[in-house]
């Protein structure tokens, strides 16, 4: 399925679990730092370096750029650091996140409470992914390097939806699927 | 006696963080090939096609497999005979790191004070080094990157003796089970019983190094590589979490004799990104 990004609340509505979705427009990279400095400025009520309202954010710090590469390489870093933050940032607005591994029963809850989707793509395979990305702008927190927040231009980026808004998971599915022996 | 200069090595430790960073072993390879002949699940073997097409881009544009180029961790077996000039032997590897990083446009993921002020150094150093001293006159240089999402899944646990096998194999399956998708599976998981605390963990870490499923030479601790791969394989996580029998690639375990009260028993998980690269000087 292909979806735009921002992703529009009908959209996120029929993403449900294990759908294959190539993303295209903008989305924006955050780590466990940049999301502890979005944190620390909505509580000092401060300006955010972006509007959170809808955007989609990837939990990505990509190797250096070669002279004439967008970027250098690119794909997910494990989800689960982010936890702790993220229904706040949902709270803020942010209704899609692309990372790699399970989340928590607090941000499945938000997910649901929110109307948003949770996607996985492949870790590991970050030469692979950082084909997809078209253009890569630092627009924040430039001090913490490869945990700056970027601002990047996507198009047909592979994901899997791994939590939906109808409380479902990726991981939990997959592996009652092929689990053997003790169930 | 055989003199080898700091310089040298420097240079071929900047050239090792590259190769390890761009290209995926054969044996790696070969064995992501034979799981996507056994994987049963479509999105499973759609993950490990991925995979190995990844690799096959990182190779070809000299751009890392993985975004995160890992803490750069260095072997050395040091032959008795040689004579290392020039300088100091721990600045030498450190500077090849640097360089390596730099000039392989190689991610930077080092901080310092890892518990408050988190600053990146930059350069990615300091490296994590083991040197030890072997027989002969060559100098062996291994350098491992090794990503943080399956090293954070890594376990130490000091089992009673009275544990023993069974108390081994639920350890790291348990240890698998927690990790989950997280740990970048399928994962090569590295076993390190008996020693001390310490040596049980390099034990581990360096079973990693061993060519991807080739069994411990000892028939008793090859039958228990065997065992926990198949358990560990039944647990249904698949590539990447998404489900599927492909778990694991391979366990390897390395053993050695332990104190009367001990069984220590240490797993070090490493991810399908599984890069190391070495050179004889």
């Amino acid at each position: 399925m292909n979806i735009l990004s921002p992703i529009k609340e009908e959209v996120i509505e029929k993403l449900t679990v294990g759908t294959r979705v190539l993303i295209s427009g903008v989305i924006y990279t955050a780590r466990d730092a940049a999301h502890y400095r979005l944190i620390q400025a909505l509580d000092k009520g401060g300006k955010l370096p972006f509007d959170l309202e809808g955007q989609t954010l990837y939990y990505m710090g990509p190797s250096p750029a070669r002279p004439g590469q967008v970027i250098g390489s690119a794909g997910p870093t494990t989800s689960s650091r982010m936890d702790i933050y993220t229904p706040r940032l949902l709270a803020a607005g942010i209704r899609a996140m692309i990372g790699k591994g399970s989340r928590s029963p607090e941000v499945r809850e938000a997910i649901k409470k929110y109307k948003a989707v949770y996607l996985v793509t492949i870790g590991g395979a970050g030469a692979l992914l950082a084909k997809s990305i078209k253009q890569a702008e630092v627009i924040a927190y430039e001090d913490l390097g490869a945990e700056a927040i970027m601002r990047l231009t996507v198009e047909n980026f592979p994901a899997i939806v791994a939590n939906d808004i109808y409380g479902q998971d990726l991981f939990e599915q997959g592996k009652a699927k092929y689990q053997k022996g003790r169930k | 006696m055989k003199e080898i200069k700091t310089s040298a090595i420097t240079q071929a430790i900047a050239r090792l963080c590259q190769e390890a960073n761009f290209g995926l072993g054969e044996d790696v390879l070969s064995a992501l090939k034979q799981a996507q002949k056994t994987e049963q699940s479509p999105l499973g073997r759609e993950v490990l096609s991925q995979l190995i097409e990844n690799a096959r881009i990182a190779q070809e544009e000299r751009r890392p497999l993985c975004q995160d180029c890992g803490t750069a961790v260095v072997f050395l077996e040091i032959g008795q005979e040689i004579h290392i000039t020039g300088g100091d032997l721990n600045a030498a590897v450190k500077e090849g790191v640097r360089q390596g990083y730099a000039e392989g446009y190689l991610r930077k993921a080092m901080v310092s004070q890892p518990f408050s002020s988190r600053i990146n150094t930059k350069d990615n150093t300091p490296p994590v080094i083991h040197a030890e001293i072997v027989a002969g006159d060559k100098l062996k240089i291994t350098v491992m990157p090794k990503g943080g999402g399956a090293e954070n899944m890594s376990r130490l646990a000091m089992l009673m003796p009275s544990d023993g096998r069974q108390g081994i194999i639920d350890l790291v399956v348990k240890t698998v089970d927690d990790a989950g998708g997280n740990s970048c599976p399928p994962l090569i998981i590295g076993m390190g019983i008996g020693g001390t605390a310490e040596k049980a963990m390099l034990l581990a870490k360096k079973a990693l190094l061993r060519k991807v499923a080739q069994p411990n030479p000892d028939p008793e601790i090859a039958e228990l590589e065997k065992e926990i791969l198949a358990q560990v394989n039944a647990l249904g996580i698949g590539p990447m979490g998404f489900g599927g029998n492909t778990t694991a690639l391979a366990v390897h375990a390395e053993v050695m004799p332990t104190h009367i009260t001990s069984l220590p028993v240490a797993v070090n998980l490493q991810c399908h990104s599984a890069r190391h690269k070495e050179a004889i000087l």
